[in-house]
């Protein structure tokens, strides 16, 4: 499949410091069947800016967050990542579409955090971390064993290194898929509802890690049901809702004057 | 709840206490020894040369016949193990056409039963008298053969229980493969690994646990149904004690020493199979490890009772 692109790159560089940006999705669309799930999804993203999306289930932002690192392909539009179209190749001003094991290299400058963590049962904590960047980067093992368990030890779990994900609980495991992704050193991280499939009293310490994280100028990208921990971290709310982007803003603009219906029945269901 | 040490009260305070008999158990027992006993006295009682069956036992002509048998159910179950890989990996492919064959492939050949396979293997020569090698529709020929040189009872033997035993491993592979949580790949493809090492590193590990048991159980069944190449005279255990009998009669003489010997195979691939299922517990699953796939997709409810809760401060 080739896409002939129909409009001219737009000059998407920040206009305050001209910096390019790390992500730039234009005109996403995708259908399950004769459902659209995402219609015309467009998103800028900055190095270093946070980003959560917010929004009732349904809306799509899931499914949004899954195409930026391709687990979904959509039926239309572009995403650029790093300044290369994923999933694609540029020629010409054509684009071509890439195999599975190209795409695989595209995906290795980005990394995600599941809702259900997603470890590798088979592999020890240290393990799980650092299998990207010795199988699929090449970096030295020692090296990276050196890294990751720094890694899991700023995630405070410098003595579960060699626990297994099934001796982990809910928040430790959520926090060893932290670190698996940060290992990547990725131009952003996607995290998809981090703390939808955790216990009450273990949200707070995946919460705690993804603000250091934050604190630590990481760029992300959070799809996440806590507006308490939107509303502290990101630099940009983006509320979705029926496969759209509806309104986007500020934490203060989204929270406190939301300028669309749509944002403010949500906020008022979600928020009392 | 708190155990707390009872101080027991004097003992002469206490009164005997009588445990119940059980008298229904001793009476089954006995009676089911008495059966036994029963059943030995008229098996010795029998028409037959007990004597003579430990002789038989290392006859060269059994011998032969049990390497024969082995040679054909380890070949077999190798060849069934390949196809079964190929075709599982075909019923799950995106590939319409190769899903599509595939399915088919495992409704023929697990649908048509193991003897008449090994019949009609056997019997192909009466269709097809020769066999060759070239392009069809052209007179380009490489090599040709007459269809009953190459259709010895071994190969028509071999035939049958691969391609018979290769329906049932496809779909064991491809519930093994099923089994490993889609959110495994998801992972391996967020960290960049290539469909060859989503495969090599993440599914198969996972996998393999749930395909090897199986594997073993059905190897035991092939083990014993190369009985069935006896029916076009290939000599496994079965035809060889058929030949010694057809000289001196001792057909149950014969016929028991064969039994002993696929009771010691099947008693040595049994333990074979119980200490690899047991190492394929200890790679896959650590102790108290929820079942594998599960865990990750059923969210709160199954990660509560697999794991035991901690409270963490960070």
């Amino acid at each position: 499949m080739t896409v002939v692109r129909s409009k001219p790159v737009i000059d998407t560089h920040n206009p305050a410091d001209g910096r390019a940006p790390v992500l730039d999705a234009r005109c996403v669309n995708k259908s399950y069947g004769s459902h659209h799930v995402l219609k015309d999804v467009s998103l800028t993203v900055y190095p270093g800016e946070v980003v959560c999306l917010i929004g009732p289930s349904g809306a799509g932002k899931s499914t949004f967050l899954r195409t930026l690192n391709r687990l979904e392909s959509p039926d239309s539009g572009e995403i650029w990542v790093g300044g290369d179209p994923i999933g694609f190749r540029l020629a010409d001003g054509v684009l071509h579409e890439l195999p599975e094991r190209l795409i695989a290299a595209q995906r290795a400058r980005t990394a995600m955090v599941f809702q259900h963590f997603n470890l590798f049962p088979h592999f020890s904590a240290l393990k799980n971390v650092m299998e990207g960047p010795v199988k699929v980067q090449k970096r030295k093992p020692e090296e990276v064993r050196k890294e990751a368990t720094d890694l899991l030890t700023r995630v405070g779990l410098g003595d579960k290194i060699h626990s297994f994900p099934s001796q982990l609980s809910g928040g430790q495991r959520q926090r060893v898929a932290i670190a698996r992704a940060v290992a990547m050193k990725p131009l952003f991280m996607l995290f998809d509802e981090p703390t939808s499939a955790l216990d009450p009293e273990l949200v707070g310490e995946v919460l705690d890690v993804m603000t250091a994280l934050v604190q630590e100028g990481r760029t992300m990208l959070v799809v996440t049901h806590e507006m308490g921990f939107a509303r502290r971290v990101a630099d940009k709310v983006v509320f979705m809702a029926d496969g759209a982007i509806v309104e986007q803003g500020t934490p203060e603009e989204i929270f406190e004057n939301p300028r669309e219906v749509r944002t403010q029945q949500f906020l008022d269901r979600v928020l009392t | 709840m708190r155990s707390q040490v009872v101080q027991a009260p004097p003992e002469q305070q206490l009164l005997p206490q009588v445990g119940l008999k059980h008298w229904g158990r001793w009476v089954v027992g006995a009676l089911i020894i008495l059966g036994i006993v029963a059943l030995g006295w008229s098996a010795a009682s029998g028409n037959i040369d007990y004597a003579a069956i430990p002789g038989y036992l290392t006859h060269p002509v059994i011998l032969e016949g049990l390497v024969n048998m082995l040679k054909l159910a380890l070949l077999s179950m190798v060849t069934a193990i390949v196809i079964g890989v190929i075709v599982a990996l075909m019923r799950v492919s995106n590939n319409p056409v190769a899903s599509t064959v595939a399915v088919v492939y495992i409704w023929l050949f697990r649908g048509v039963p193991l003897l008449l396979q090994i019949l009609l293997w056997f019997n192909l020569a009466l269709i097809f008298p020769e066999l060759w090698i070239g392009i069809p529709g052209t007179d380009v020929e490489f090599a040709s053969f007459n269809t009953n040189d190459v259709m010895t009872p071994f190969v028509a033997a071999f035939l049958g229980l691969a391609l018979h035993e290769s329906g049932y491993m496809a779909e064991v592979v491809r519930a093994g493969l099923k089994s490993v949580d889609p959110g495994q790949i998801e992972a391996a493809q967020s960290i960049g690994q290539t469909p060859m090492q989503r495969v090599s590193r993440i599914v198969l590990p996972q996998a393999l646990p749930i395909i090897i048991p199986p594997t073993g159980n059905h190897f035991i069944l092939m083990l014993k149904s190369t009985t069935l190449a006896s029916v076009i005279g290939y000599l496994e255990l079965l035809k060889a004690s058929n030949n010694i009998s057809s000289f001196n009669l001792q057909v149950m003489e014969t016929l028991m020493a064969v039994a002993i010997w696929y009771l010691v195979v099947v008693t040595i691939a049994s333990f074979g199979q119980y200490h690899l299922e047991k190492a394929c517990d200890a790679k896959g699953r650590t102790p108290g490890a929820p079942a594998r796939g599960g865990a990750a997709r059923g969210g709160v409810l199954s990660n509560a009772l697999s794991i035991p809760l901690r409270r963490n401060k960070s």
